[in-house]
């Protein structure tokens, strides 16, 4: 691919990120308020200091007024991103290179959803007007004819796929009771995943991502210029992103068990990053978890496992908090919830909170002596995706 | 020499136990079966259906006309006619008009046009409504019915004469906008009808120099129960003249069910080598008068190999639950799932890809042959630009590679079975099933396209394709 990257160009010295959560309580413009204040706050900066503001929102609001606004910004340039559930990491890669250009100083990516208001369950895309023959599926139905796939390929029974799927939810949950932001803070059984109403296919309840409302904030200036701000940034290794041509969905050689998008971003991250072993060099992953099929395949497609290999690796606990590996310490989208526009920086966020050690002692990792955090935020469907990828590490080098 | 040179029938593939009425109801129902179309058809996409069939049975097609009468159509104003003769890809250089609300439309339609002199295909649908544990409801049926009337010697039937009685007279009506009618007291027409009936045939058989020893099939229509058995009955006709009105499968259809009926009789006559040459057929039909028509078959009907014959589709029928009836008439309002419903479709979108949405037209790269479902200008494969030739796909079998069921997503009838289909020769597509059980998924299962109604927002209705599973006598 033909990217150049920006390692160690960039750095991340302030962060924040709501709770996430039904807030009937709380409107967009609260989530944001909030979220900014505790990243303003961590980087010690005032909003006239940020020069720039690129703030993510995937149906909340249109053009960056909608940050402007709420934070009451003057004349300052707030650009509006959206780019599917990648849109807030897409605001923190807009940032990140507006400052590695020299154009601004200092940048802030901001992410929020306000998806609780719609009274409708779960995510419902506002789609244009159209002719009338686009499908209507829900993202649920289009990720359960992953697993089936998988399994077929691979020759994973339906017994023990199941109990793949559900070991990825009940870890997910089991991170996401040791944190105080997650939407879920209850551990689960694999008997309450397998015994969950079905919604799509074989997907049940607890197999999807929580619907929640939240923000998160991210404010980054020059690698040479962080440590004005805090003592322990993170610096930006690698920043990819790939759109597929939507193609998969029509092309008999595509066969649902891997994600194309995924693998190109992983390759160029890696390249970007001097990544060869990303199973061991990296200390944590934070992966796009909208339903277990979805992390399982990831694991393949990020070079954690051979082909065909991950539904072991996922039973053998690789990826659990304490494992070779650990994925999604946080809880991911699965217990930590998935407002759209903030989903990206969120794990930004956990990133942040771990190789500076400071998440709460009972979900810190044991491998951040390796330096190097991985986010992988994807959008769309399998055969018509995004994805974006990027490691950050604690250290320059 | 003028005729039918092509015929069909469609029956949709869900029957009502008309016992199951009584079961629901504690009364009403009665013997046999009706047909339902579902919950994605209407009578615009029966009449596709039918004339889809009745195009493939006579090896393609190119009319000059296309009518279309219904007592229900999809639209007022606006003319159905064009959908269905988009969904056909017929030419836009025919006639395509709408013989719209009476009962009578149809079998009007088919003696206009045999009196006539251009090739006119005629396209007669309706979806038969009554109130629950009535008497219409249950003696009503959902069906198309389409003729290509022509000249030449592929005639199967040709026509030899009609009679027309018209009376003014009101024993069943419905205001614009009902959806059920309403009847005088039952004797009164059936007084009434018996004397035109009679009047028409005499006179038809009398302009065809025919007596009535000379009919070899006599098939009698109309909503009026009593009269239709008692004007067979008054005719004397032996029993083996008359056929299976299809009244205990179907049920009637309305102004679609003469034609229904003559296409069934033609398809029988086809397959039965004792079947002679020159054989006497007469439709008689009641509503608000009585027309009669004689046709008399040639020889080119034993060569003719119906694509799906009425009575395959009747034998192919799957019960469905007298609820799921109700619910798919709006009689009961099941709760739907929770989430938002369809916009209404962009009339100028649907315009611009009128192939696509009414034709399933895809393109397919003229130097790779990769096929774009839908049709794009730059293709997947080597990525040449503007570079591809229309393919018409809504005629062509496929494959289920992988399937989901989609219990939360918004449908008229929810779930949602929805697979990814690979196509014979090439393309794919990710396609909602409709005629399908859950139960019956699997992937490798053959599919065939369909044309649906999927949904209606702001009085428009959205029409497009979905894949049902192939049966006997499909495109596959």
């Amino acid at each position: 691919m033909g990217s150049h990257g920006i390692r160690d160009q960039v750095a991340i010295v302030g962060m924040g990120c709501t709770p996430f959560a039904e807030h009937w309580g709380k409107g967009l413009d609260d989530l944001i308020v909030d979220a900014c204040a505790e990243a303003f706050t961590s980087a010690a900066v005032q909003k006239d200091d940020v020069d720039a503001y690129w703030f993510g929102t995937a149906q909340s609001g249109m053009s960056g007024i909608t940050l402007a606004r709420p934070l009451q910004l003057r004349n300052k340039p707030v650009t509006r991103v959206e780019n599917y559930c990648t849109t807030g990491s897409e605001a923190l890669r807009a940032a990140a290179y507006a400052v590695a250009s020299g154009a601004y100083d200092v940048a802030m990516a901001v992410g929020a959803e306000k998806v609780k208001d719609s009274g409708f369950q779960g995510l419902n895309a506002m789609n244009p007007p159209g002719d009338g023959t686009a499908r209507t599926l829900t993202a649920a139905a289009m990720f359960s004819m992953v697993a089936p796939a998988y399994g077929q390929k691979y020759g994973v029974d339906d017994e023990t796929m199941a109990d793949v799927l559900a070991s990825i939810a009940v870890k997910n949950h089991y991170n996401g009771a040791r944190n105080p932001r997650a939407q879920f803070r209850r551990e689960i059984t694999k008997e309450t995943v397998l015994k969950s109403p079905r919604l799509a296919g074989n997907l049940g309840v607890f197999d999807c991502a929580g619907v929640a409302d939240g923000a998160a904030a991210a404010i980054v200036v020059r690698a040479e210029d962080a440590l004005k701000y805090t003592d322990k940034p993170i610096y930006v290794k690698a920043l990819s992103f790939a759109a597929g041509s939507g193609s998969g969905l029509i092309d008999p050689g595509y066969d649902y068990t891997h994600f194309p998008e995924c693998e190109a971003a992983a390759a160029d991250a890696y390249l970007q990053a001097g990544i060869t072993d990303p199973r061991h060099q990296l200390a944590m992953a934070e992966v796009h978890d909208c339903f277990t099929p979805t992390e399982l395949v990831l694991m393949e497609d990020l070079g954690f496992a051979p082909r065909g290999t991950a539904w072991k690796e996922v039973l053998a606990g690789t990826f659990a908090l304490d494992g070779e590996l650990p994925v999604n310490p946080d809880g991911g989208l699965k217990s930590f919830g998935h407002p759209v526009g903030a989903s990206g920086l969120r794990m930004f966020f956990e990133c942040w909170l771990q190789l500076r050690h400071e998440a709460p002692a009972d979900r810190q990792i044991g491998t951040t002596d390796r330096g190097l955090a991985m986010i992988q935020n994807l959008g769309g469907y399998p055969g018509e995706m995004l994805s974006f990828v990027s490691v950050v590490g604690a250290a320059l080098g | 020499m003028r005729g039918i040179i092509s015929t069909a029938g469609y029956v949709p593939y869900r029957r009502l136990s008309r016992t199951g009425i009584a079961d629901f109801m504690g009364r009403g129902g009665g013997q046999g079966t009706r047909a339902v179309a579902s919950h994605d058809e209407d009578t615009t996409t029966l009449g596709v259906e039918a004339a889809r069939l009745a195009i493939r049975s006579a090896g393609g097609a190119s009319p000059e006309s296309l009518w279309f009468a219904t007592s229900s159509p999809a639209y007022l104003d606006k003319t159905n006619a064009t959908a269905v003769a988009a969904a056909l890809r017929l030419s836009g250089e025919i006639g395509a008009y709408d013989f719209g609300g009476a009962l009578r439309s149809g079998i009007g339609c088919l003696i206009t046009a045999l009196r006539g002199a251009a090739t006119t295909l005629v396209v007669s649908a309706d979806m038969r409504d009554g109130l629950p544990s009535g008497a219409d409801e249950s003696a009503g049926g959902d069906a198309a019915a389409a003729a290509l009337v022509g000249d030449g010697s592929g005639v199967l039937a040709e026509f030899v004469a009609s009679a027309s009685a018209s009376d003014e007279f009101t024993d069943r009506w419905r205001a614009p906008g009902d959806r059920v009618s309403k009847l005088w007291e039952e004797r009164f027409g059936e007084n009434r009808y018996l004397a035109l009936g009679q009047d028409a045939f005499a006179r038809v058989l009398k302009v065809a120099g025919l007596e009535t020893t000379d009919v070899g099939r006599l098939v009698v229509t109309g909503m009026h129960g009593r009269a239709v058995s008692g004007l067979t009955k008054k005719l004397g006709l032996s029993e083996s003249t008359v056929p299976d009105d299809l009244t205990r499968s179907v049920g009637q259809s309305g102004t679609a069910h003469p034609l229904l009926v003559l296409a069934s009789v033609l398809e029988e006559m086809a397959g039965n080598p004792s079947t002679e040459p020159g054989t006497v057929v007469v439709v008689v039909h009641l509503a608000d008068g009585a027309d009669a028509v004689v046709l008399r078959t040639t020889g080119a009907l034993r060569q003719w190999q119906p694509a799906r014959p009425v009575s395959l589709q009747i034998a192919q029928g799957a019960e469905l639950p007298y609820a799921k009836f109700l619910a798919w008439r709006g009689q009961l309002l099941p709760e739907p799932p929770r989430r938002p419903e369809p916009a209404r479709v962009s009339s100028s979108a649907a315009y611009r890809n009128v192939e696509w949405k009414f034709g399933f037209v895809g393109s397919r790269d003229r130097t790779s042959g990769a096929v774009h479902l839908p049709p794009s200008r730059v293709s997947m494969v080597g990525g040449a630009v503007d570079d591809m030739e229309p393919l018409g796909m809504a005629d062509t079998a496929g494959t289920v590679v992988t399937f989901t069921i989609d219990r939360l997503a918004y449908s008229p009838s929810p779930p949602i079975v929805f697979a990814i289909v690979d196509f014979d020769g090439g393309g794919r597509f990710p396609v909602e099933l409709t005629d399908v059980d859950p139960d019956e998924m699997k992937v490798g299962n053959r599919v065939e396209m369909t044309f649906r109604r999927l949904f209606s927002a702001d009085g428009i209705h959205d029409y497009f394709w979905k894949a049902r599973p192939a049966r006997q006598g499909g495109a596959a």
